[in-house]
């Protein structure tokens, strides 16, 4: 078998991002990126499954601007074999994303395509349902747990209510939530050795993909800031506080 | 043009956060049509053709829709879709599996998470863990919306006699099967829509200890909530957690009992109109968005909390 994973680089998750004064964005410039988290889970389920001997090669491929290379490049370094980088410029909207992986999933002829629930940045939870759609796939989004079958999966998912176990069969896209593992860490060893691995870069040019923006943004702004609080000095004042100047208990 | 909006049920009764997202899709357009897939849900379909915002039920039921697979409710609704300007639902785990699927299908570029309808095209939605708002603005001839159900109040449930049309079924799905659902019961009211929501995190050092969060929830009759860490922790099962990639919840009173308030977790509760915050660590993020932050070793605070609860002649349910 052979396993596809999208990664995306976005803005680390510790970081307190900050709106630009005109309103356009946020601030990205000087600002630490990283691996959207749960792209991590999927790339260290799909060196899982390659470890147990059930997948033969795992790719590791981004959407965006060349500095993305590096995720690739992390991506390879905790065990992914070769990575591919599709080169946009500027925000890409999740519909183009997943045209721009059908692409790559024609090429590449994956079993199975791997990559998180959701990006940390925009927080759409849109692509891999699009691709699914796109290929005519079985979709498990939000997966915890992952057991590969002879010709399909079953996949755990987290829903509202707890949880839901569905049979996909293969070729399938699978969504990945925080808790399926524990990524692993890259080790010094493997990131020498990740810079040896091949990165091919393709324009999403190249591939026909239109990927102008269909959602205009029109502004972006701070959130309403919450009214300071105070400090109670005491269990009895924060219980007469709630009673009393609160009123909801 | 007019909305459809696809209700979230189990066959007997609709989902809760459906109501939310019908308020939400009567501010896009007064003509909204709710489209019920499912075996046997005629009751279902009968109880949203009383709310009063709703013009029509479109009711599909079929034995191939006992369990909601995203696969086969996405085949029905392509088929509804030219008669409609938007296709909208709730941005919970229902709709977010099924949204996008539909969306690819139909060439769209979806809007997801709506928080507020500013027009017929453009709306508010929180990005960055609910750290900005963006305003957008879709050009799209079909605008696929999800919504965020905490963001609008529910739709009421009476008064209302929409005609209940029925619908037909599309091809089932052979590439995916639904196996099982493991729901967890409890007499509690539901996160999502609970008054009072007591959480725990890191700080409870076991799963045993949230005995003292349960004990103070009982009292206030409020769900309990969790943050990731105590859920990745083991100290509590996934469906408490309550972040940006758990539930997001608005209650009236919200009490965070250690929990340090990783901005994951802020996104999912910093629009509670109240917010207490039990912490030892006086520094810790959480007293920045608490409106009562009681610095303390919750292990002391939390019975005290109790027993000066206790002492009220009355709490409000």
């Amino acid at each position: 078998m052979k396993i596809l994973v999208a990664v995306k680089r976005v803005i680390d998750y510790n970081v307190q991002i900050r709106v630009k004064e005109d309103n356009s964005g946020v601030v990205t410039d000087n600002v630490k990126m990283s691996t959207n988290p749960p792209d991590d889970n999927a790339i260290e389920e799909a060196v899982k499954i390659k470890e147990a001997g059930k997948a033969k090669e795992v790719v590791a491929v981004s959407v965006g601007e060349e500095k993305a290379q590096e995720t690739v490049r992390k991506a390879l370094a905790v065990g992914a074999d070769r990575g591919i980088l599709v080169k946009v410029d500027g925000v890409i909207e999740p519909l183009a994303v997943s045209k721009i992986l059908k692409k790559i999933v024609e090429k590449e002829k994956p079993d199975l395509v791997f990559m998180g629930k959701q990006a940390i940045d925009d927080d759409c939870n849109q692509t891999g349902q699009m691709l699914a759609a796109l290929l005519n796939w079985p979709q498990a989004t939000f997966a915890s747990k992952i057991e590969v079958k002879e010709k399909s999966l079953e996949v755990t998912r987290e829903v509202d209510e707890g949880l839901e176990t569905i049979e996909v069969n293969v070729p399938a896209i699978v969504t990945c939530d925080l808790r399926l593992n524990e990524p692993r860490y890259a080790s010094l060893p493997n990131i020498m050795k990740a810079k040896k691995k091949p990165i091919e870069q393709i324009s999403a040019g190249d591939l026909g993909v239109d990927v102008k923006s269909r959602i205009e943004q029109i502004k972006v702004e701070e959130p309403p800031k919450r009214k300071a609080g105070i400090k109670v000095a005491s269990v009895e004042e924060l219980v007469q506080k709630l009673k009393n100047e609160a009123k909801v208990i | 043009m007019s909305v459809l909006l696809i209700a979230e049920h189990n066959n007997k009764e609709v989902k809760p956060f459906t109501l939310n997202a019908i308020s939400a899709a009567s501010q896009i357009n007064e003509d909204v049509h709710v489209l019920v897939i499912g075996s046997n849900s005629e009751e279902v379909a009968k109880s949203i053709s009383q709310v009063p915002n709703v013009k029509k039920v479109i009711n599909v039921n079929n034995p191939i829709y006992e369990n909601y697979l995203a696969e086969n409710y996405t085949s029905v609704i392509i088929k509804l879709s030219g008669n409609y300007s938007h296709i909208v639902c709730s941005a919970n785990t229902f709709g977010k599996n099924l949204m996008p699927r539909v969306a690819a299908l139909l060439d769209v570029s979806q809007v997801s998470d709506i928080t507020k309808v500013i027009s017929e095209d453009t709306f508010q939605r929180p990005i960055y863990a609910g750290n900005a708002f963006a305003t957008v603005k879709s050009n799209d001839k079909i605008k696929c919306v999800t919504i965020r159900p905490t963001s609008f109040d529910p739709a009421p449930t009476s008064g209302g006699s929409a005609e209940i049309q029925n619908g037909d079924a599309a091809e089932a799905t052979e590439i995916t099967k639904f196996i099982k659902k493991e729901e967890i019961k409890s007499d509690r009211p539901e996160l999502g829509t609970a008054r009072v929501v007591v959480s725990g995190g890191r700080g409870m050092q076991s799963g045993e200890n949230f005995k003292l969060i349960t004990a103070v929830a009982d009292k206030l009759n409020a769900a309990i909530g969790a943050s990731r860490a105590a859920v990745d922790a083991g100290y509590i099962t996934n469906d408490h957690q309550v972040g940006q990639t758990g539930k997001v919840v608005v209650p009236d009173l919200y009490i965070a009992v250690g929990i340090s308030g990783a901005i994951q977790h802020l996104a999912g509760m910093k629009e509670s109109k109240v917010i207490v915050a039990i912490n030892k660590d006086g520094e810790a993020p959480i007293f920045s968005v608490a409106d009562y932050g009681l610095e303390a070793d919750l292990f002391d605070a939390l019975p005290k909390f109790l027993e000066e609860l206790n002492k009220l002649n009355t709490i409000q349910k």
